[in-house]
């Protein structure tokens, strides 16, 4: 008979738990490691390191073009440049880390010990690091990709590209999406069967509501480009002809199939900062969220229309009037979702009390800059309007206000929010604000000048500009904004690592909100609860158990991995489940797996030896355990 | 925070300050803000809608977030939260929200009406009495030919640079041949894809005399920053003596110096890739048409001045004007670099 996790303040049984639930110790004990916690740090971490290397790449850029006819670099290295600064930023951090924290925060917010698929989490984080360091490691060997983010055919074809650059980039970026679709999985199932007791549908949090609509909609997206890249390196590789016009191909095609993804992808950067906002604003205005309901019909209407508009990045290719004039009417259709999550902010802000801290301010950020990338979203989006600005700077300075304002300012913000419990540690607040206004007069000192570029006729992805053309003045001021936002970036830096060692400690609750992941200590156990909560509202810190209601649940092993599951709309325990131990073969299986998409970069051999050598850790890792199978039966067999 | 705004101040007023003027080859004008043609005027007006419609909003929604600040009283994290409105309907916000998203989606309409009216308008551009012209794409120059009249001879070709006359419509058909391309003339028009394998065509009018640049819109490889093309248009006679004295035949060197460059030109790699019409080497396709390239504005598709000495520059180093130019560099003796810039520059 097992100890059970009954008695709430039995520093034995929590002491037990900890110990079930701990990370392995040692070197070798740290590739094995599988809490969604550590997991989710190395993952936060990676997608940092590549964050910083892109905004490099972008420093360099804004270098080259802080005057005409400048030789900071030469046109090879400026397209490498902007195509690995695309890449990696969409890639390699903006997607990844969004679902990086979601693996951290879901399961505290749900209030669960785990993801759904510990070991598919491990396996995912694992492939996109080797993933991502292969294209950089790639970039730094001089074969990096140099066809753009977007890769159009046929200049990324065979014909205009030969050479391994765009073969490294569309595996690449294939092995990264993998990653982004099995962490999808992962979420999906964790927000929709580990939620605690009592936390129907109606009470998810709205970051969680995020975080699955972001996930649905990776589902969705993903395939697109997978499909077009894996097309795209078969026409390199093995001589299809998916793109090629002379042999029937279609080279459209291709822009289709990206898109498809391309525009979704934004959203699912987008979303996940939605639902930053609507973590903290309640927070720190305290009082509830107004208008749960409609955030959420908002969020999945954000998720279903984002489908629907794909083609307003092709109008000028020539496509049907009647078609562009409906993409025209989806593209600005999605803003009212949009509006109407915008308005609920204000209306909380508006009916509350106001704790104008750090995070706040980013939030802050978030309505000046994501708002006016909005509008000019809406100018995009009119088909007369993008025959003239689209491919200009105006879509540069658009795509960051939307991007930087809607994804990386609120992602800062959440930083800012949930350091302590990341750490355990607060993060300083002076340095903070100093890193807040840097950011934000550096970014509208830099990317502002960009829509007045852009209207007086500068393309984008030009490495160099004649003198005279009057884009001078405008790109020199654009140059020293970058800069200016670069240092506010690096000042949160700064404050990160010198909190993370000397910072105040974090109390379990430091902003007084009202969600789980507040309820457990800061940094939270290796279990996360040492005992189940039951949520009684859709902020459980705020509102307490009623009267004769129970506040935790017990009975679960304190001995095992056990988690509860629970049913997926009224939230009502379903059964037990034992959550798998650390093992070493994700990291084994991830490794496999790059070598075969590397091998597969050079030969289309690679792909048919390379599964012999990926099924061998695969086989192992799926093979029945002993025990395993004896606990699921014993679990059967009780009440 | 005073010392950042001074700062950020002082940077705007000197980038301001710091407009050179004129280093570009040909004086010419390209922004999307001034409209030379009926296009690009349907374009001004649409921007001006949209710029009105989208900063009221935009100043309406920061005005009620400044509100909401100034209004809500100042708390910090020990201060219980507002549990009043968990289980009980807010009405009055209800109400509020519900209004500015309604105005807010029947501006949006406003906008689409306007953006669709606005495309109907652009299609129907008269075409009477049209220019027909096809534009080809290539990695990184464009092929300008004119297709008009019944004779063969009536066709003619030149590169990067498109006379028009004033006030006749434009027809041109776009064509790549290597990678996608975008025809971009912002004065006059929006921009169009040049997509291999497909075709498009792109109408335009200019309604004034004028020198107007484009510019290659779609990433195209390694020089796509110096894809330029110089839109001329004229007034209709001096259009038509233009046409006239395109459709001759290249004239025939007339020095000694020059005739020797003829020479030079075709023993060496020039003839290889560059047509001059008349001459004996007419069927050359990868470089552009020389037939009359003295007459002709900008050489590399709108990076160099056309003069002797840029024109020397260019035959014996491209790379270093334009790095990666399909165009190698050409060693002659300065005697015969000297006789093909006065053969070429003979070629009006």
């Amino acid at each position: 008979m097992s100890v059970k996790d009954g008695a709430l303040h039995d520093t034995q049984v929590a002491a037990l738990l900890d110990r079930t639930w701990d990370d392995p110790r040692g070197f070798l004990g740290w590739f094995c490691v599988v809490n969604h916690k550590t997991i989710a740090k190395r993952f936060i971490v990676a997608c940092l390191v590549f964050f910083a290397l892109a905004g490099l790449l972008a420093a360099v850029m804004r270098l080259q073009l802080a005057r005409p006819d400048n030789n900071v670099v030469g046109p090879d290295m400026y397209n490498q440049l902007f195509t690995m600064h695309g890449s990696a930023m969409m890639f390699l951090f903006a997607v990844p880390v969004m679902q990086a924290v979601a693996v951290f925060l879901v399961p505290l917010m749900v209030g669960a010990r785990q993801v759904a698929f510990p070991r598919m989490n491990a396996f995912a984080f694992w492939i996109f690091l080797f993933g991502g360091f292969t294209l950089f490691i790639a970039f730094f060997l001089n074969t990096g990709p140099d066809a753009g983010w977007f890769a159009y055919v046929p200049l990324s074809g065979p014909d205009y590209s030969p050479g391994k650059r765009v073969d490294i980039w569309a595996q690449m970026i294939t092995f990264t999406e993998l990653s982004a679709l099995l962490e999808a999985i992962t979420l999906i199932t964790t927000i929709l069967k580990f939620r605690a007791p009592g936390m129907t549908m109606n009470r998810i949090p709205l970051f969680c509501w995020a975080t699955l609509i972001t996930s649905f909609m990776v589902l969705f997206a993903m395939p697109a480009v997978m499909l077009g890249s894996s097309a795209l390196i078969m026409d390199r590789l093995i001589g299809t002809h998916f793109y090629n016009p002379a042999e029937g191909g279609d080279v459209v095609l291709w822009q289709h199939l990206f898109w498809f993804f391309g525009h979704p992808e934004v959203y699912l950067i987008f979303i996940p900062g939605l639902g930053f906002l609507s973590a903290m604003i309640p927070t720190f205005s305290r009082r509830p969220q107004f208008g749960y309901a409609a955030m959420v019909l908002s969020l999945i209407a954000t998720g279903f229309l984002s489908f629907g508009l794909w083609v307003h990045h092709m109008f000028a290719t020539n496509l049907p009037e009647l078609g562009k004039s409906f993409f025209t009417a989806a593209s600005m259709l999605i803003a009212i979702p949009s509006a109407i999550q915008i308005y609920c902010w204000i209306a909380t802000m508006w009916t509350g009390k106001l704790n104008l801290r750090t995070p706040m301010l980013y939030c802050l950020a978030f309505f000046f800059i994501l708002v006016l990338g909005g509008m000019t979203g809406l100018m995009l989006a009119s088909v007369p309007l993008d025959y003239q600005v689209h491919d200009t700077y105006f879509v540069v300075a658009h795509l960051h206000y939307v991007l930087i304002g809607g994804a990386v300012f609120p992602l800062f913000g959440a930083f800012y929010y949930w350091f302590p419990k990341f750490l355990g540690r607060m993060m300083s607040e002076r340095l903070g604000r100093w890193s807040f206004w840097l950011m934000f007069i550096g970014f509208n000192v830099a990317f502002f000048p960009m829509h007045i570029l852009g209207l007086q006729g500068m393309p984008r992805r030009v490495w160099t500009y004649q003198a005279g053309m009057g884009w001078d003045g405008m790109n020199l001021l654009s140059t020293v904004g970058a800069f200016t936002f670069a240092l506010g970036i690096f000042l949160s830096l700064v404050n990160a690592v010198r909190s993370a060692r000397a910072g105040a400690a974090a109390p379990a609750n430091p902003w007084g909100a009202g969600t789980l992941e507040w309820a457990t200590q800061s940094p939270p156990a290796p279990c996360n609860f040492h005992a189940i909560p039951v949520a009684h509202g859709r902020d459980p810190l705020w509102q307490g158990a009623p009267e004769g209601e129970p506040s935790h649940v017990a009975g679960l092993a304190a001995d095992k991995r056990e988690a509860l599951v629970t049913t997926v709309i009224d939230a009502l325990p379903d059964h037990r489940y034992l959550s798998p131990p650390p093992s070493p073969l994700p990291f084994l299986s991830a490794v496999a797996t790059t070598v075969l998409f590397i091998g597969s970069i050079f030969t289309p051999w690679a792909i048919v030896w390379g599964s012999v050598i990926v099924a061998v850790p695969v086989i192992a890792w799926f093979w029945p355990k002993r025990h395993d199978v004896d606990s699921e039966l014993a679990l059967e067999k009780r009440p | 925070m005073r010392l950042l705004l001074g700062a950020a101040v002082t940077v705007v007023m000197l980038s301001l300050a710091d407009y050179a003027m004129a280093a570009t080859p040909v004086d010419t004008v390209h922004d999307a803000l001034h409209a030379f043609g009926p296009q690009a005027a349907h374009f001004g007006k649409l921007w001006n809608i949209f710029l009105f419609t989208c900063t009221a909003v935009f100043a309406a929604i920061l005005i009620a977030l400044v509100i909401a600040l100034r209004r809500a009283p100042p708390a910090d994290e020990s201060s219980a939260a507002d549990l009043s409105n968990v289980n009980r309907q807010e009405p009055a916000l209800k109400r509020h929200v519900t209004r500015a998203v309604v105005a807010s989606a029947l501006a949006l309409v406003a906008l689409i009406v306007a953006s669709v009216f606005t495309d109907r308008a652009m299609a129907r551009l008269s075409l009477v009495n049209a220019v027909n012209v096809e534009i080809t794409g290539h990695q990184w120059w464009w092929t300008v030919r004119y297709i008009d009249g019944p004779n063969a001879s009536d066709i003619f070709t030149t590169a990067n640079e498109m006379h028009i006359p004033v006030g006749r419509p434009v027809i041109i058909q776009l064509s790549a041949d290597d990678v996608i391309h975008s025809l971009w003339v912002p004065n006059l028009a929006g921009k169009k894809d040049l997509i291999p394998g497909r075709s498009a065509t792109l109408q335009l009018r200019a309604d004034h005399p004028g020198i107007y640049r484009g510019q290659c819109a779609e990433f195209c490889g390694l020089e796509h920053a110096l894809m330029g093309l110089l839109v001329i248009a004229e007034p209709q006679d001096q259009y038509d003596r233009w046409v006239a004295g395109q459709k001759q035949p290249a004239p025939e060197p007339q020095d000694a110096q020059a005739q020797r460059g003829k020479q030079v030109f075709q023993s060496s790699s020039c003839a290889m890739c560059h047509a001059i019409a008349g001459a004996d080497f007419a069927g050359a396709q990868r470089g552009p048409d020389l037939t009359h390239v003295a007459s002709r504005q900008t050489l590399a598709a709108g990076t160099l001045k056309n003069t002797r000495e840029e024109m020397a520059a260019w035959i014996r180093d491209p790379q270093t004007h334009k790095p990666g130019t399909a165009m190698p560099a050409t060693p002659l003796s300065q005697e015969d670099l000297d006789a093909v810039v006065a053969y070429l520059g003979g070629l009006k």
